[in-house]
């Protein structure tokens, strides 16, 4: 860069136009000093850490593709009748927002595929927030520094999904409105004020005449407004933490290893930006998103059996399928004291999104208060080191899931052809029973695994070359790792149960004693990484080595 | 399972032991030797590297062309077919998608194959070092000191009552989203106006049913007479008012005290509003006399009244007391006898004034 002046060293004369524009911009924004301090800015690098770069990428589409749409979508309730080059639905009653929806579709050249380019990124949007958010999880990198950060997460997480579900209305068509009363329906089993929040929000009784306008107002003004300041302060609390790494050789939590910003991480992130979008654009090209012509208008009387939500919206529905409203006797709605509470409703709506989205916000606080933890870390782990998180992490996920498979009870049903019935009663226990499942046998796996790592650390990898020995026995020779790959599984923490001490009066409380009992469980099963003492030994009867390791082996592919 | 990795298994069966008393690690041998690539070493690969970025760059422009070829070539004029916007889509798809991966995938080959790749280690900094602490609480002190807050409480409390009350305007503007909902929710357009009783009609077209046309086994979908003529809030009222029509074997029908009078010859109407969160109850199980939602199941039984026999929703759906006109015609004797739809906190107050 020729642009090295500062306001103290005027002698600099830039040699050529370009150079000079450069210079007249540095001198008065400062670039140079940006430019020292992040042109070389090292970033590690792994695959795991682009689901937030697909995250922020699909939000830019986003806003390419609905700055587009927003010229030719009309938010009126008003009523037409559609007269544009869709004939199945020639002359039929419908909103100006539907009939301006199909308008973009068939008669605004590209319209359709911009459609198509916004909902197949509004689905990657909250997918790849999702996923990076288990990526953070399970690696641990919402431990200290980076607690706020990850509530930042959970906050985008929660406006991803507000964004999809305002989005989603918007077209008011048949599947949509259906959608629309869902929520009204559940709006309204809020106890003293749900009635009114419902009446406030549609401006009078559903579906009104004002719903989408206001839906419109919130989807392009308010979430992607609040969504953009959360990016703002996520990216800004990355430059302040500076990314975490994967554990391995030369990588501490004192040092950042990796590629500088400038050419080659900034060429692949710059790059990555145009795959996705490139990918996007082959999906919006060859598989239908959302064909609303097939829906037909809204109207209050006809639906369509198999209706699904977005997939983001599907575990709450699901929860909503899966509440019984009756038990034997016994209605989940009930009078007191002459009102209405709509527990059926009420409880799958309200619990377990609020539960998932507690434990989410809270857990990082949860895990320090139990570990007593309060250095910094930014070297990553790998999650089966972690097997009590990880556990809780898949049952976490497995709760989610058998929701989100809920949303889909017919289909399942119509798809295997089983009995709707049956689904919803394996679903049923599956809620209470999956997440046990999941967290025993992902903590089981984590603990194999840990013990893999052990094995493979101390007696090398297998080479798949097989030697016969004199005696003609066949055993698989083992070959040492290097000290780089050995440390990558060695090198790692694996705290013991902190026991509960006493406080400064010399009293146990029994918040400690509740601490210190999570502690146990969580780090009760435990696998030590192997020691240099322990390597030592394997190689000390390094003559037998390879037939031990052999035999090793032979009760190992058992 | 063996014994891998030399350790005694403990109680749980699974989980080593051994090693969790050694308190010494292994030292970190530092980043491994950097390791070049092909391109680093052969002058021919590192051409043919480039070349290759060159052509993706290339196919970038290609899709570029597809793209305005298909936007300009390709008409949508009025006898357009759903198969022209489907190639045009396509078309368009493909040109972009070529113009952004060729872009993506070729500045990403270069850095992975030309640019280097040594992987380089920087110090991380104290995100708060304890000297920029102690200096911002000196600053805090000083601000708080200044504005003499702490020896002025009279300042301090009339300030927080102030901008306590401040946002209850900016709450209060709010108040015209909508109306009150009053008792809005407890009629619908089947009320008798001016004696008149309304008919019922089909959905969509509103023409009136005869009782005759009911047959056994058959559903009919059906709307208050006049909706369809309504100016304002039609999707209102229907979102309220549609009813599923069906005729039953009268035997099959044990009425309750009370309704022995609500059917017509084994014809019976309920809403056809889900009393779980208001989807259509679209689904009429001819063999079974179930009626079932297909948003979230809910299963109810024509011959207990709608009885919820499975799903989440909690209440039967509400009967709506039909009869036949002078002239054969279906009509409804008076509004539904209790709210339609999903519930809400004051509904059965609502139910208790419509009764009284």
């Amino acid at each position: 860069m020729s642009a090295t002046s500062t306001a103290n060293a005027p002698a600099f004369v830039a040699k050529t136009k370009g150079g000079r524009i450069t210079d007249f911009v540095d001198q008065r924004v400062g670039g140079s000093g940006i430019l020292r301090e992040f042109g070389r800015k090292v970033f590690p690098d792994h695959w795991s850490f682009m689901f937030g770069e697909v995250a922020l990428y699909s939000f830019v589409i986003l806003l390419l593709s609905g700055t587009f749409l927003t010229f030719f979508f009309d938010p009126s309730m008003a009523e037409t009748h559609y007269d544009g080059s869709y004939t199945p639905l020639k002359n039929v009653e419908m909103s100006v927002a539907y009939s301006s929806s199909l308008d973009i579709s068939f008669d605004v050249r590209g319209g359709l595929f911009m459609r198509q380019v916004h909902h197949w990124a509004a689905l990657l949007f909250v997918a790849s927030v999702s996923v990076h958010m288990l990526r953070v999880f399970f690696t641990g990198a919402f431990r200290k520094p980076r607690e706020l950060n990850w509530v930042v997460g959970g906050v985008l997480l929660i406006l991803s999904m507000a964004a999809g579900f305002t989005g989603y209305s918007l077209p008011d068509d048949l599947l949509s409105g259906n959608g629309l009363r869902i929520i009204d329906g559940v709006i309204k089993s809020i106890p003293v004020i749900g009635t009114y929040i419902s009446f406030f929000l549609f401006g009078g009784e559903f579906p009104g005449t004002v719903i989408i306008s206001r839906l419109y107002m919130l989807h392009i003004l308010l979430v992607p407004a609040l969504i953009l300041l959360m990016i703002v302060i996520h990216l800004f609390m990355v430059v302040v933490h500076k990314h975490t790494q994967y554990p391995g050789p030369g990588r501490n939590d004192g040092n950042v290893v990796g590629y500088p910003l400038g050419p080659v991480y900034a060429a692949k992130a710059g790059g990555f930006f145009f795959i996705v979008f490139g990918v996007v654009a082959l999906m919006a090209a060859f598989f239908t998103i959302n064909p609303i012509w097939n829906y037909g208008p809204y109207d209050p009387s006809p639906v369509s059996a198999g209706t699904q939500p977005d997939w983001y919206i599907g575990w709450v529905d699901g929860a909503l399928r899966l509440m019984p409203g009756v038990i034997g006797d016994f209605h989940f709605e009930y009078v007191i004291f002459g009102q209405v509470l709509t527990l059926n409703v009420l409880l799958p709506a309200l619990v377990p999104a609020g539960l998932v989205f507690t434990a989410l916000f809270m857990y990082p606080w949860i895990e320090r208060w139990i570990t007593k933890d309060d250095r910094e870390h930014h070297v990553l782990d790998r999650p089966r080191n972690a097997p009590t998180r990880t556990a809780i992490g898949m049952a976490g996920f497995t709760f989610y899931c058998v929701m989100w498979a809920a949303a889909s009870s017919d289909l399942i049903a119509t798809h295997f052809h089983v009995a709707l019935n049956d689904v919803t009663y394996w679903l049923r226990a599956l809620f209470f029973i999956g997440p046990v499942i999941a967290f025993i046998v992902t903590k089981r796996v984590a603990l194999a695994l840990q013990r893999k790592d052990r094995e493979i650390a101390l007696h090398g990898r297998e080479t798949g070359r097989i030697v016969r020995l004199p005696h003609g026995e066949f055993i698989e020779v083992h070959a040492p790792l290097d000290d780089y790959k050995r440390y990558k599984l060695v090198g790692f923490e694996s705290p013991v149960p902190l026991p509960a001490v006493p406080n400064e009066h010399g009293v146990v409380t029994r918040k400690e004693k509740r601490r210190a009992a999570l502690s146990r469980f969580f780090f009760e099963d435990r696998v030590a990484p192997a020691s240099p003492a322990e390597l030592e030994a394997a190689h000390g009867h390094h003559g037998q080595h390879e037939v031990e390791s052999a035999e090793a082996q032979k009760t190992l592919s058992h | 399972m063996g014994n891998h990795s030399d350790g005694s298994p403990n109680h749980s069966g699974t989980v080593a032991t051994a090693g969790q008393n050694e308190v010494e690690k292994f030292q970190d041998p530092g980043i491994p030797p950097h390791r070049l690539r092909l391109a680093d070493t052969d002058p021919k690969a590192a051409k043919r590297a480039e070349r290759q970025v060159a052509v993706l760059f290339g196919s970038s422009v290609v899709g570029t062309v597809i793209f305005l070829v298909a936007y300009f070539a390709i008409d949508l004029g009025p006898d357009s077919t759903i198969a022209t916007i489907r190639l045009q889509n396509a078309l368009l798809g493909i040109g972009t998608a070529f113009a952004m991966l060729g872009i993506g995938t070729g500045i990403v080959h270069w850095a992975k194959a030309l640019m280097p790749d040594h992987e380089v280690s920087e110090e991380r900094h104290a995100i708060r070092t304890e000297d920029d602490r102690q200096a911002a609480v000196r600053i805090v002190d000083d601000i708080v000191e200044e504005t003499g807050i702490k020896r002025r409480p009279l300042i301090r409390n009339t300030l927080l009552g102030a901008v306590a009350l401040a946002p209850l305007p900016a709450l209060a503007i709010f108040g015209d989203l909508g109306p009150r909902p009053d008792d809005k929710l407890a009629h619908t357009m089947w009320a008798p106006q001016e004696g008149k009783l309304k008919r019922l009609t089909r959905d969509p077209d509103g023409t009136p049913i005869k009782a005759s046309d009911v047959t056994i086994g058959s559903a009919f979908h059906v709307i208050p007479e006049g909706l369809n003529e309504l100016h304002e809030g039609k999707l209102n009222e229907k979102a309220k008012a549609v009813v599923l029509l069906m005729r039953l074997n009268p035997e099959s029908l044990k009425p309750s005290a009370g309704r022995e009078d609500w059917s017509y010859n084994g014809i019976v109407a309920y809403s056809k509003i889900c009393t779980h969160v208001g989807c259509p109850v679209a689904l009429y199980e001819q063999q079974t006399h179930h009626l079932l939602c297909p948003c979230h199941q809910s299963t109810f039984d024509l011959t207990q009244e709608c009885k919820v026999i499975f799903g989440p929703a909690s209440r039967p759906l509400p009967q709506l007391p039909i009869a036949v006109d002078a002239e054969g015609y279906l009509v409804a004797t008076s509004d539904f006898k209790e709210p339609v739809g999903p519930s809400y906190w004051e509904r059965d107050e609502h139910e208790r004034n419509i009764n009284s």
